[in-house]
């Protein structure tokens, strides 16, 4: 289900060196048309439909069509993620319209601290079972 | 045709950029996660470098890139021995136990961190139904990491299987992303390096040493983003960059080709990059043909497991219990089919669907009924009315985390789940070693494990058999269902260990064999090719002296489907075939030097797909070897439809030698450590 940019309200992340969907889409599919300023995806059939382009655009410019193999068309599925939870609006062909808003986590963005409260390694078991702050269990 | 070299007469000579660090992780998902986690606390006091190298964007690289709906493997209160028994039953009787072991004894301690760390997992409410993370935090549930015990644990947890637990894993990778970054960033601050973490950097060769012999040195790849190739010094290299996909033609061919079960992007690279510096492989013939929502793919285990739904052929016959399929499998399959693996099951439902008997449909709307009836019994009309909306949230979020496309599937075909049932079918073949599966690397185990084999440890755990070279996740062979948070204490078991490795041969001086400009010549030899032909032909996608990625990859796919056994044959093959196709498959592999790119995107398609090829050969060599057909509903030796335990209840390794291109295979005794 590839996604696609809505012309009208791309801005090609104008301010920064590289836009935010080329930033983040895992399989490199976001380009940038420089002389449109206009994002878009330049190998749909290599869209894995993971959304993270539509959930990171700043303008929400970005949705996706149901692949043309076999989605009839006049459904939607949109995401508006939020620093802790996701909202997501889904339209169905004959418009019936499902909300839901699911959790996505219990901590502040950019707080983790990996090794807060956690021991020194010993180096005297670099070689046998367990972590640097765990004991493998038994049995 | 007359062989070409890339000598930069027709496109731009990139820059090199040199990076000496000590310990290199290969990729960037929930194993390479894991490892920079691990290595970091060990390396940061001794100075060891640890960089990552990844060719996405770690916060949504690998197959968790989505999210997820479940953390697939959990101890808690479950005895580790019998997580060992499921993986051998589901895998068909061939596992590394003491690799399954040790993961299963390790594995809980990254579920409880990503908790600590912000992942919210669900909890059971006092009511007994289930909490989402918010609510469970509300409510004053435990964090999982400060229960007193796993007795208590398991009474935390909401089990959608007896390994699987619910989690809102929308942000999963997110969170376990930010927390390898900042052990990154710690490394770095501990060693004074500039820079230990490269993203959008896709590497294509490892790098053996100019003096010792079978060891790595490092690893070079390229930028996606710029014309710069980087050429990377290592004394240890984790090599995680997932599994294999899209190397099968799909069930979708044109714009849905990328609408894959496991991720699109996973390219084999690993399997490929291992097996060209020699590492031995195992079990590459074992594949996952999962079976799953037809089209949308989304997953069908909590709908069987949590909501208990059936799915029948279109008699309304449960085609699991058919006796004359059952019979008829006994004969050929013997006492695998009591255990009715995922394989088996896979296998009936083909059954069912060769007869006629298709399609094969799940009764969600039925599950969802008996599910209301009993809320309502329970809780009265009003508040079992409120409980089945947020159980229908539940079930809707299990796909809004995971598989989006399916929500998008079953609202432009107004499908409703609690209101009509869905169709299921089994997909296409895909290949790992993290999953439902075992494909991948033959590699040293941790040792201390009782009854295991001397042989099968060689001083470092996972390390395979090429020194420091290390693997885990999809790359870890004969080990499967580690699943996500599996991956990712399988690499900081592989990152301990590696760093061990590191302490010992500081001395080692890593020197690579070849030269960097041949190097660099090699990599951007589809620029070459594109550049130097381009104008021969009026409209440059169809030209006679070089093959496009894309359409190289559809030859590719042709091949696998079609002599490889995929869904084109009903994942039917047998020697005859095999060695047709593996003929084919030469001639593509030769017209790999012929690939061209016109953008840096083309070129890393390029190189992933060259991968995918020899990912493709080492599978089909596997069956080609192994004389019978051990994984049932994943493929079938046409000719040696059977499970022959006396014959071939055995590992299947192998060898490439990249120079002479010819690979080697033996069988290696298979050792049951837990009755």
């Amino acid at each position: 289900m590839p996604s696609y940019v809505i012309a009208e309200k791309c801005d090609g992340c104008k301010a920064q060196d590289k836009t935010a969907c080329q930033y983040i889409c895992p399989h490199d599919l976001m380009a940038l048309d420089r002389e449109k300023m206009k994002a878009y995806n330049q190998e749909p059939e290599q869209c894995w439909e993971c959304y993270n382009c539509v959930k990171i655009c700043p303008q929400q410019a970005i949705e996706v069509r149901g692949y043309a193999d076999y989605i009839p068309l006049g459904g939607n599925v949109i995401p508006l993620r939020g620093t802790d939870s996701i909202m997501w609006t889904v339209k169905f062909r004959n418009g019936v319209l499902k909300r839901f808003k699911f959790p996505i986590r219990t901590t502040a963005e950019g707080s983790v601290d990996p090794y807060q409260g956690l021991p020194a390694p010993d180096y005297s078991k670099t070689k046998q079972p367990g972590y640097f702050c765990y004991e493998a269990k038994k049995g | 045709m007359e062989k070409e070299t890339c000598t930069f007469s027709y496109c731009q000579k990139p820059e090199a950029v040199e990076v000496e660090t000590d310990f290199l992780i290969i990729g960037g998902g929930m194993a390479a996660c894991g490892a920079a986690f691990e290595a970091a606390a060990w390396a940061n006091p001794k100075k060891i470098r640890v960089t990552m190298v990844d060719k996405a964007a770690t916060d949504r690289s690998g197959a968790v890139a989505m999210g997820l709906s479940a953390i697939n493997t959990y101890m808690g209160g479950n005895k580790v021995e019998d997580y060992v028994k499921y993986v051998r039953n589901d895998l068909m009787g061939i596992i590394r136990e003491d690799l399954v072991y040790d993961l299963g004894r390790h594995v809980d301690n990254s579920v409880h961190l990503f908790e600590k760390w912000g992942l919210p997992i669900w909890k059971k409410g006092d009511d007994g139904f289930s909490l989402d993370g918010f609510q469970a935090k509300d409510a004053g549930k435990k964090m999982l990491m400060d229960a007193a015990d796993d007795t208590e644990r398991e009474k935390l947890v909401v089990r959608s299987g007896k390994w699987q637990i619910m989690i809102n894993g929308e942000s999963y990778k997110v969170v376990v992303a930010e927390a390898a970054k900042r052990a990154l960033e710690a490394n770095r601050q501990a060693t004074g390096i500039a820079q230990n973490h490269f993203e959008r950097v896709f590497i294509t060769r490892l790098l053996l040493d100019a003096n010792k012999p079978n060891t790595i040195a490092g690893a070079i790849g390229f930028s996606v983003r710029e014309n710069k190739v980087y050429v990377f010094r290592a004394k240890a290299i984790l090599l995680v960059p997932g599994g294999c996909v899209n190397v099968f033609r799909p069930r979708s061919i044109g714009e849905g080709m990328g609408r894959t079960w496991f991720p699109v992007w996973n390219s084999g690279s690993g399997y490929a990059m291992g097996a060209q510096v020699g590492a031995e492989m195992t079990l590459m013939e074992n594949r996952f043909v999962p079976a799953r929502f037809k089209d949308g793919y989304g997953p069908v285990g909590a709908w069987f497991l949590f909501f208990k739904a059936k799915a029948t052929d279109s008699n309304r016959d449960d085609y699991c219990a058919n006796k004359e399929y059952i019979e008829d499998a006994k004969k050929k399959y013997g006492k695998y089919v009591d255990i009715m693996g995922t394989t088996i099951r896979n296998h009936l439902m083909m059954e069912a669907m060769i007869r006629g008997k298709g399609p094969i449909m799940m009764w969600t709307n039925e599950a969802m009924d008996v599910i209301g009836k009993q809320f309502k019994e329970k809780l009265g009309e009003k508040e079992g009315a409120k409980k089945l909306k947020h159980l229908e949230a539940e079930a809707w979020e299990d796909f809004l985390d995971m598989t989006i496309g399916q929500v998008g599937m079953w609202a432009a075909n107004n499908i409703e789940p609690d209101k009509v049932p869905s169709e299921i079918i089994p997909s296409e073949p895909y290949l790992l070693g993290s999953h439902a599966g075992c494909a991948g690397f033959w590699v040293s185990g941790p040792g201390d494990i009782p009854g295991t084999p001397k042989e099968w440890s060689w001083g470092y755990n996972r390390m395979s058999t090429v020194t420091g070279l290390f693997m885990a996740g999809d790359t870890c062979g004969a080990s499967g269902h580690k699943f996500s948070s599996g991956s990712h204490a399988e690499g900081r078991i592989a990152g301990k260990s590696a760093v061990a490795f590191i302490l010992d041969h500081t001395d080692f001086k890593p020197a690579l064999k070849e030269k960097i400009d041949d190097l660099v010549a090699e990599i951007y030899m589809p620029f070459e090719m594109y550049e130097k032909y381009k104008t021969y032909s009026t409209a440059p996608a169809v030209n006679p002296n070089y093959v496009m990625p894309d359409q190289f990859q559809k030859r590719l796919m042709k091949i696998a489907d079609e002599y490889f056994g995929g869904c084109g044959t009903w994942f039917k093959t047998s020697r005859t075939m095999l060695e047709e196709g593996l003929k084919r498959l030469q001639l593509l592999k030769e017209d790999s030097s012929r690939l061209a790119a016109s953008n840096l995107h083309e070129l890393l398609r390029c190189w992933e797909n060259y991968h995918r090829t020899i990912t493709a050969e080492a599978h089909a060599r596997h069956i080609l070897f192994r004389e019978e057909s051990r994984y049932p509903g994943y493929y079938y030796r046409a000719d040696k439809d059977f499970i022959d335990d006396d014959n071939w209840r055995c590992f299947t390794n192998s060898k490439y030698d990249a120079t002479a291109d010819k690979w080697e295979l033996k069988k290696v005794p298979y050792v049951q450590l837990f009755q």
